[in-house]
């Protein structure tokens, strides 16, 4: 049976959807999935940064669909789990090296290899966030507790809706729980009541995760990390799993001082 | 509007257009700029051209076509009383009388009878997405920022509204904009705006808003 094909889209760029897709990635292969990360930002690709393989690259995205390469080939393995991939975006191109229908195929074809297929995708709503979302079985809204973000979000969610594209889910990045206490945050309900689509995670503000993205080592892998405990939340969700919203709590001061190892 | 060159008037078959002026340049620039004015809204749209007893040239049927062109909207009958104004909208393959189901004569926006130029729409206006038409609307669902509803006639929002609404696009004063929870970023009426005011979060009730003295003014709907 094929896997499923995830996109993770947003509308707005530096909402999280390279950090999503990379701690969903290792989260679903941690619960023993098959999992292929394609990064479909052609020509500003990061995917492979946080993932710590950018050295490990030989052929990427587009070579495959240019007929350069074979599939295999374009799959960079995880050095942590063997059965996690990630597809390169191409650097030195842009968005027009890829057509709608060459991203279907690609994705359908790694959607034979594997459990889950995500598709980091560009931000905008031009030809990139259509290549990506086309093939999708399931989008993933990142949004940012911030007017800016959720009007874009919303945007995104229209165009899904009219298109008749794929569902789409919600996850909430980069809320802190003191400023929304405070009020001088949006808080989760309010962005729900907006964009009425369903929730399947919301992550905290951590500081961590720069670092973390920077190393190669996604939060996910740490045990410690709250936000790292939100993104294994949601791969078990996303494999249909009933897990409980977790409570929002403010990091500990030992945790904000020793949190980055 | 007595001494307005055209008048414009959105029914639910298209957009009435009745020349008032005696020489058509006045016309055709009066409609350049009422077309102009509400854009949005024309953008599109098919018109009706009311000529009564006067006659129509192919020249300024041709003129006419051109200043429609510009924005998208499409000449699609000419009624007339003139036989020579009839032969020339037929030589260019213009409808001169509506279907049947259309009523022949001028709608008055009051006295129409209801759905006639209604319009019932159940879903969310997200971010990005626009809904216009000449005539009543009614949306079942949400007004998201960015999202926007334009109408010829009267507004009423079963739902929340936190975009924009336009009543009254075609200069109707009278028109009114009703809603479960007002709360937009910005309401016109007729050639009416106001901006939200900047003290948000006042408690949610049912508003309707209409134009009084000059201003928008929204009161509670009940
Ligand atoms: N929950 C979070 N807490 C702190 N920083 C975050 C969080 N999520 C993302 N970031 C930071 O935000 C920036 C943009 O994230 P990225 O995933 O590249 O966004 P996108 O792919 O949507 O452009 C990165 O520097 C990342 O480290
Ligand atoms: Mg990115």
């Amino acid at each position: 049976m094929a896997g499923k094909i995830i996109t993770i889209s947003s509308g707005k760029g530096g909402v999280g959807k390279t950090t999503t897709t990379a701690n969903l990635g290792l989260g679903l292969a941690m619960l023993g999935e098959r999992v292929i990360c394609i990064d479909a930002d052609i020509g500003l690709r990061n995917l492979d940064v946080m993932l710590g393989l950018e050295n490990r690259i030989v052929y990427d995205i587009v070579n495959y669909i240019e007929g350069h390469c074979r599939l295999r080939q374009a799959m960079v393995r995880d050095k942590r789990f063997p059965e996690l991939y990630l597809m390169p975006a191409a650097q030195t191109r842009d968005k027009n090296a890829i057509s709608v229908s060459d991203m279907k195929r690609v994705a359908h074809e790694a959607a034979e290899l594997a459990d889950y297929v995500l598709i980091d995708s560009p931000a905008g709503i031009e030809q990139g966030f259509r290549y990506s979302v086309t093939p999708a079985d399931l989008v993933l809204i990142v949004t940012n507790p911030e007017v800016a973000s959720v009007r874009d979000a919303d945007r995104v969610i229209g165009l899904l809706e009219a298109e008749g594209w794929a569902p789409a889910q919600l996850i909430i990045n980069r809320i802190k729980p003191d400023l929304v206490r405070r009020g001088e945050m949006l808080d989760a309900d309010t962005v729900l009541d907006l964009l009425a689509i369903s929730l399947l995670g919301i992550v905290q503000e951590d500081p961590n995760i720069l670092i973390a993205s920077n190393r190669g080592q996604p939060v996910v892998l740490d045990d410690h990390s709250i936000a790292g405990q939100s993104f294994r939340n949601v791969a078990r969700r996303l494999r249909g799993e009933d897990v409980p919203f977790e409570p929002l709590k403010s990091p500990s001061i030992l945790q904000r001082i020793f949190g980055a190892r | 509007m007595g001494d307005m060159p055209v008048t414009l008037k959105g029914t639910a078959e298209g957009i009435r257009l009745k020349p008032v002026a005696a020489a058509w340049d006045d016309v055709l620039r009066a409609l350049q700029v009422a077309l102009q004015e509400a854009e949005a809204f024309f953008r599109g749209g098919r018109v009706i051209l009311e000529m009564g007893e006067r006659e129509l040239s192919k020249s300024e049927l041709v003129t006419l076509r051109t200043i429609l062109d510009q924005f998208d909207m499409e000449l699609w009958a000419v009624l007339s009383d003139n036989d020579s104004t009839i032969r020339t909208a037929r030589a260019y393959g213009l409808r001169t009388r509506l279907p049947r189901s259309a009523p022949q004569a001028d709608p008055e926006a009051a006295s129409a009878p209801p759905g006639a130029n209604a319009l019932l729409v159940e879903r969310t206006l997200r971010s990005g997405q626009s809904l216009s038409f000449p005539g009543h609307v009614t949306l079942l669902g949400d007004i998201n920022p960015g999202g926007e509803v334009i109408a010829g006639g009267n507004v009423v929002v079963w739902g929340k509204v936190r975009g924009v609404i336009h009543a009254g696009a075609l200069g109707d004063e009278s028109a009114c904009i009703c809603a479960l929870e007002l709360a937009p970023s910005q309401l016109r009426i007729a050639g009416h705006i106001s901006r939200a005011p900047d003290d948000r979060r006042r408690k949610a009730r049912p508003e309707i808003a209409r134009i009084s003295d000059d201003h928008i003014i929204a009161e509670p709907w009940t």
